[in-house]
């Protein structure tokens, strides 16, 4: 039985989609993420936004998705160019799938300053 | 060359059993399980089944000599022994494509379990798979959007969904009920569902409930910024009543509504498929009844047939047990059906239980929906047996948390996470699942909380419908 004092209130709070309620990933952990979008064969890409406009579906591409690209320092390199280019900015990292059309893999690596 | 009138009757291997028939790409096949009666050869009993499915009846009708016969006749072209079950075989027939209207899946289950199920000359009578030609699959509607499409429009990617059965399934108010929905996905759930038996009963009308669960999916929405829906039950007893649920649903800008494809009929599913496609609105199927239908491994119709059936109708998401929860599944046949519900092309695998391969061309996909007595310490087989494109609903398993459904949501959204993350990471979900969870916990009191509530909580009884393996 659970009693009025050790029960814990739940504080709504604004998310990310797809691990984002977890705590952030540590650069090994993006790393492993990236190895395991270009083992599976997706094409990865990068969008950033501002906060205030995070909802929207649609974030503004970073250069265009890395077609072809198997080395994960590369991807590492852009999202951190990313970054620092929009240093206020969510940064997400998309694994797009062809056979699907759709998106393996999609998460927020860098969540912007005023969030 | 004209035939002769002969009148009287004939067995009916002499016209329906035909041992060296290959079937055409454009026939639709059937297994079924045949349970002759004492006396009756196998044959015999064989091509009775393609007949009383097909064209025959019992006795020669001089009619017959005004159309071509052998051009619309189901053949009985194979039979095969069940393993483990010396009473029963399994007859392979083959139909003719225009046995059938086109695009109705509802004239294709009169024919193959319609009268032939009450045929005295045979016990017991199954229907294990059904090959759908390609020629017949491109004249069905299919999933009204299908998976690609419904993770566009949530905006869900690289993991299941969460979802939970609002509970208690009988007796809320719609705002007490609009609460619940509230409150689980505030907590992190994706979407929230009317139970099936959900409709417009006295203590909560049908308007009420739409209305104050448009407000709650509105309210979680805004404050979380992700995209929620709950599926809004527009099953009725009549069409038109639930096509007005559906326009009201509709009406609110809701994302997502339900029915119950079973007790609801194959028709009113495909009418609500249909309405679905055109205003955009996503369609959840539950199956109340099927295992009336599935559940006895000698008589009646193997549930992969049901889902089958339903693609073809028209759902984007469908129940397929859990395999770990409170309800039956095993886990090779439930593994075969899910990937009949979401792949483009699925080979023969009798260790599945699948007897055909199936290609379904350009259909979309069903998301399959693990549902029924499952927690948090299920999540690691979850996201193993059921992959991405699924939808896991842990009812109970959210609002059983001591601290309410927002930290229950939480508790389940975290441990979802963990486990699709180590899944990425190549660790092995089930040999690691306590490692994966415990450590998720350390970051999450509300997950910590869950995994103490139902440490102790096992569903472990042996499956009745199992696999006929040798």
């Amino acid at each position: 039985m659970i009693s009025n004092n050790t029960m814990g209130d739940y504080r709504t709070t604004q998310t990310l989609e797809t691990f984002s309620f977890l705590p952030p990933l540590t650069q090994q952990e993006v790393h492993d993420q990236i190895a395991y979008m270009i083992a599976e064969g997706l094409t990865p890409a990068i969008e950033h936004e501002d906060p205030s406009k995070a909802t929207s579906y649609y974030w503004t591409m970073w250069k265009l998705p890395f077609f072809g690209e198997k080395d994960l320092n590369a991807v590492v390199a852009e999202l951190e160019s990313c970054h620092r280019t929009y240093p206020d900015h969510h940064v997400r990292l998309i694994g797009y799938d062809s056979y699907t059309q759709s998106q393996g893999v999609c998460f927020v690596v860098y969540r912007g300053k005023t969030w | 060359m004209a035939k002769k009138y002969d009148a009287g009757v004939k067995e009916y291997r002499d016209v329906y059993w035909a041992a060296d028939y290959v079937p055409l790409d454009t026939d639709l096949l059937a297994c079924f399980k045949v349970t002759p009666q004492e006396g009756v050869p196998n044959e015999e009993a064989a091509a009775a089944v393609a007949a009383e499915s097909s064209t025959g009846t019992w006795s020669t009708v001089w009619s017959e000599l005004l159309t071509d016969m052998e051009f619309y006749k189901g053949r009985a072209y194979r039979i095969e022994d069940v393993p483990g079950d010396k009473d029963a075989f399994y007859a392979f027939i083959a139909y003719p494509l225009d046995l059938f209207e086109e695009g109705s899946v509802v004239n294709v289950l009169t024919s193959l379990v319609g009268n032939v199920f009450g045929f005295k000359a045979i016990k017991f009578l199954r229907l294990e798979d059904i090959r759908f030609p390609i020629a017949f699959v491109k004249t069905c509607l299919g999933p009204p959007s299908g998976i690609q499409v419904e993770r566009d429009k949530l905006n869900k990617y690289g993991r299941p969904m969460l979802g939970c059965t609002i509970k208690p399934k009988l007796g809320l108010s719609a705002k007490n009920y609009g609460r619940a929905v509230y409150e689980c996905l505030r907590g992190g759930l994706d979407l929230t569902k009317d139970d099936e038996n959900v409709n417009s009963q006295p203590f909560m009308r049908w308007q009420n409930r739409f209305e104050f669960v448009a407000m709650a999916v509105e309210k979680a929405q805004a404050e979380t910024g992700e995209v929620k829906g709950h599926y809004l039950n527009v099953t009725a007893n009549t069409p038109e009543e639930m096509y007005e649920r559906a326009e009201f649903a509709k009406e609110l800008g809701q994302p997502v509504i339900m029915h119950d494809f079973l007790t609801g009929g194959f028709t009113a599913n495909g009418g609500l498929a249909k309405w679905c496609r055109k205003n955009g609105i996503l369609l959840h199927i539950h199956r109340a009844m099927h295992a009336v239908i599935d559940r006895n491994p000698k008589h009646g119709i193997h549930f992969r047939v049901l889902a089958k059936c339903l693609r073809l109708s028209g759902g984007d998401h469908l129940h397929t047990g859990t395999v770990v929860g409170k309800l039956e599944g095993d886990r090779a046949s439930t593994l075969g059906y899910v990937d009949l519900l979401r792949e483009s092309f699925v080979p023969e695998d009798r260790r599945r239980g699948i007897f055909f391969d199936q290609d379904w061309g350009s259909m979309p996909g069903v998301f399959a929906v693990a549902s029924g007595g499952i927690h948090v310490w299920h999540m690691p087989a979850l996201v193993n047996i059921f992959g991405d494109d699924s939808i896991l609903q842990f009812g109970g398993g959210t609002q059983g948390h001591p601290w309410g459904n927002a930290a229950g949501a939480a508790a389940n959204r975290v441990a979802l996470e963990a486990c699709v993350k180590a899944r990425n990471e190549g660790r092995e979900l089930e040999k690691e699942s306590k490692d994966i969870m415990e450590g998720a916990a350390r970051n999450s009191p509300e997950l910590a909380v869950a995994m103490e509530t139902w440490k102790e909580i096992k569903f472990e009884f042996e499956t009745v419908d199992k696999l006929d393996l040798s």
